[in-house]
């Protein structure tokens, strides 16, 4: 089986985010294999295991996201493939990412490719079902079990809480759901054999793109934190009082009903 | 990649030598799969120990197997052990960053696993034949199998080689007889192999390899201990043991060499694990100092409580800088052990033993660090500190005793002096021979120490004096004393304490340096602010250590004179550390974590 993953580098969640002129600083930040995606090498692993095949793990970006593609490598992925994008000067958006691997997978053969839910920087969910539409194959997103018997799939998805069951069939594109599997932390002896494995970097050129082709859709005009949380107010006084003072503010202080 | 000059640098060089941060490894230096193999070991201590909540802080052997085992199918197990026998490959670094990594959770499951995996397995990947190291090793890698050191005994503790258990050969050449004690072995409560320590026929310190299902060996009860109560510790004693001849480890007769080296290493692995629990404590201290609030306010926003925290810090760098500057130091010398050299013992005791003296120094420094943390970080709790409910009061009790086990940070003090004193003798410090019979006529104010220039050209400067002033002292200590110096404990423990500081020093600042020359001064100010202040107050530590050796050795005018040259040729100008203290603990206090 061929299996594919596409992984995102993000932010450590329990990183503090810094902006600075609308941009968000990475200074001196933790990064990680977005957890969604941690469900999808996961999988991939667990499929590989299961009926044979390799699986090769995706991700766009530059130097820096070798560090968790090896990660990848570590936890038991047989490949790294590393779209270098540091060249391209403007800024690339979920299109963009989406043309790069697109291009990718039209030259691959792949049975399955499965990515995150969403990441968790900026919680788009766009990047693999665009992929799925670029390449005209059956798309099923937030999935939290998965089954495969020959060609057939057998498919759980959450659906607001709800569970959808769904029979489908490869070549197929899933995004994992939380509940899908508990991912492995990479092996000390998988580690060691990490730095073994190939990890390959392509750019633009050998996927025959020009930098129009990734030309983002989408601008970011500006970028900013919420506004500080503040302090909590405790009412006093009876309960009816405390009724009476709680609709006012809610009413003329809050302004929400 | 490697960001190291690749060199071979002597143990102890570091008092007479100056280094170029080139020839330091330092923290900014971890590879790749470093930080990944750190990341795995703090996941596995998050994942398997910290979840199991407060039954993982009781004593439970059942619980403790099951962890032990985990840590073998993550390959944590196989630290330090040699690629061919299955292990990760030998390798300070490695070995040190998994240690420290082990401890910067609050999780005390992970004592048994650092008992373990170094002087529990060292000894027989060092000195073990390789019908031993196949017989155990393989197993004790996965957990299927767990060890112990057993050297300890009632009446023989720092004098480790006054022991008395006893062995002799059995009549028919087979076996060693095995008669004795030993007491606060750690992990003996479930352990299956020993690594036990006798003297054959009463005089020659041997090693020997005891299973404990073997008919004659008794484990007593558990120890109530003041902390570290997850961990095993009981005493055990041995009638008539039959030990077959082959599981004698190494040469009879060699038996304290291999332990003191494996405790050389220990000491190494002591002050990474003190490293990881002083930024656990940091964590701790400076998240309850933003929580709690007297008179209106955060107490995080006092200064001094803020001092307490910037101090914590500050130490906590040096103390990183230190550890894996020791930690590469062993690399070259490990690399090119070959296992199937039937002679790697020995020159695995020389690889391990050529930088007693820098263990020792990580030995003291890192449990007095934690020590200095701990117990600032339960004033910063105050009254709720005394109260089990906070993870500072478990912190504070099992800081304890990590200035006793592994050697005592008095023993440890006067062995770094000693260590100095015998090389000497040895006709085996040359460099210090030299600087001995030149200072007393160069050290004069006038004669200024070698100028620095740069950022750090002030540190550097009173790193130099304080390698001018240890010379200085030890070139008048070995006439005053001669043959009796070693008996002046109170001096060999200031020399010592001198050397600790000039080591302490030096790592900081050419941590410092590098960060500057890859980062730039501008991205260096917070290491920077550490360094100087750390300096100045280390160096005025010193100044004090030196001032009680010369009281000790000079009196009259003669004292009124050396001191008077000391004051001169120490002299500097305090900068405000009130100020840079407030500065270093802000990061501390914003980020609740050990910053740099």
């Amino acid at each position: 089986m061929n299996i594919y993953v596409i992984m995102k580098r993000t932010f450590d969640t329990e990183e503090k985010i810094v902006i600075n002129d609308g941009v968000i600083d990475e200074d001196g930040a933790e990064f990680i294999i977005n957890p969604y995606d941690e469900y999808a090498i996961e999988e991939a692993i667990v499929l590989r295991d299961e009926h044979g095949g390799e699986v090769t793990v995706v991700t766009v970006g530059d130097e820096d996201a070798e560090k968790e593609l090896r990660t990848a490598l570590a936890m038991g992925a047989d490949k790294a493939v590393l779209i270098d994008v540091e060249d391209v000067d403007e800024e690339l958006d979920h299109f963009s990412i989406s043309k790069a691997l697109t291009a990718y997978f039209s030259k691959k053969e792949y049975d399955i490719i499965l990515g995150g839910n969403v990441a968790v920087d900026d919680g788009a969910g766009q990047v693999a079902s665009r992929v799925a539409e670029g390449l005209g194959i059956n798309q099923v997103t937030t999935i939290t079990s998965l089954e495969i018997d020959g060609t057939a799939v057998n498919i759980e998805r959450d659906v607001e809480g709800d569970v959808e069951k769904i029979e489908t069939s490869l070549p197929l594109l899933v995004t994992c759901q939380q509940g899908l599997n508990e991912p492995r932390y990479p092996s000390l002896p998988g580690i060691m054999k990490a730095k073994k494995k190939p990890l390959d970097t392509i750019d633009l050129d050998d996927l025959d793109l020009e930098e129009e082709d990734v030309e983002a859709k989408t601008k970011t005009i500006d970028r900013f934190l919420p506004p500080e949380k503040q302090a909590g107010k405790i009412l006093e006084g009876e309960v009816d009082e405390q009724v009476d003072e709680l609709v006012q503010l809610l009413r003329n202080e809050a302004k929400v009903i | 990649m490697s960001k190291v000059e690749d060199v071979q640098i002597a143990g102890g060089s570091f008092i007479t030598e100056d280094i170029h941060y080139n020839q330091v490894f330092t923290a900014e230096d971890f590879s790749e799969e470093h930080q990944m193999i750190a990341k795995t070991t703090e996941d596995f201590v998050e994942k398997e120990i910290l979840s199991l909540g407060e039954e993982g802080e009781k004593l439970n052997y059942d619980l403790t197997l099951q962890v032990i085992k985990k840590a073998g199918d993550v390959g944590i197990l196989g630290a330090s052990l040699p690629e061919e026998y299955g292990g990760l490959g030998l390798e300070g670094i490695r070995f040190a960053l998994m240690k420290e990594k082990l401890n910067t959770q609050s999780a005390a499951l992970t004592m048994p696993i650092g008992g373990h995996i170094g002087i529990g397995m060292l000894p027989i990947t060092f000195f073990g034949t390789k019908h031993q190291r196949e017989k155990y090793l393989t197993r004790l890698q996965t957990g299927d199998i767990t060890t112990a050191f057993a050297l300890t005994e009632p009446q023989s503790g720092t004098d480790a080689s006054s022991i008395k258990t006893n062995a002799y050969l059995s009549e028919d050449g087979k076996y060693y007889i095995l008669n004795g004690s030993k007491v606060f072995i750690t992990n003996a409560g479930f352990a299956d192999i020993f690594i036990v320590f006798a003297k054959l026929d009463g005089k020659d310190f041997s090693t020997f390899i005891v299973e404990r299902q073997w008919d004659g060996v008794s484990i007593g009860p558990e120890e109530d201990k003041m902390g570290l109560k997850a961990s095993s510790t009981c005493s055990m004693t041995f009638e008539d043991v039959k030990v077959p001849v082959e599981n004698l480890l190494g040469e009879p007769g060699k038996g304290h060499i291999f332990a003191f080296n494996v405790l050389n290493f220990g000491r190494l692995s002591v002050g990474a694990g003190c490293l990881g629990n002083t930024k656990n404590t940091i964590y701790h201290s400076a998240a309850y100092a933003n929580e709690r609030v007297q008179f209106g306010k955060k107490i995080s926003s006092f200064p001094l409580i803020a001092k307490k925290l910037a101090e914590m810090n500050m130490k906590a760098y040096v103390l990183e800088s230190m550890v894996y500057r020791t930690a590469h130091l062993f690399d070259k010398g490990l690399k090119e052990l070959d296992f199937n050299d039937s002679n790697v013992g020995e020159k695995s005791r020389k690889a391990v033993g050529e930088y007693m003296m820098e263990c020792s120094i990580n030995k003291v420094f890192g449990s007095e660090t934690l020590d200095f943390a701990v117990d600032e970080g339960l004033q910063i709790h105050g009254g709720y500190g005394y109260m089990k409910e906070y993870p500072i009061e478990g912190l504070y009790r099992d800081s304890r005793i990590k200035r006793i086990f592994e050697g005592t940070s008095e023993m440890n003090r006067m062995f770094i002096t000693n260590t100095v004193i015998r090389k000497l003798k040895k006709g085996k410090f040359r460099a210090l021979e030299d600087a001995l019979a030149r200072v007393q006529e160069t050290f004069t104010a006038d004669n200024q120490t070698p100028s620095h220039d740069g950022a750090l050209s002030r540190e550097n400067e009173l790193l130099s004096k304080t390698k001018e002033l240890f010379t200085y002292l030890l070139s008048y200590a070995l006439d005053v004393f001669e043959e009796t110096l070693e008996d002046e404990q109170e001096v060999t423990s200031n020399f010592g304490d001198i050397i600790i500081l000039m080591f302490a020093i030096e790592s900081a600042v050419k941590r410092t340096e590098k960060i500057i020359a890859e980062r730039g001064e501008e991205a260096a100010q917070y290491v920077m602010k550490m360094t100087t202040v750390y300096v100045q107050e280390a160096f005025e530590d010193v100044i004090d250590f030196a001032k009680e050796i010369a009281a000790a050795m000079f009196d009259g005018d003669e004292l009124h004179q050396q001191l008077q040259k000391i004051t001169e040729n120490t002299f500097f100008i305090p900068i405000n550390t009130i100020l840079f203290k407030r500065e270093i603990a802000q990061k501390v206090i914003d980020s609740e974590s050990y910053s740099m």
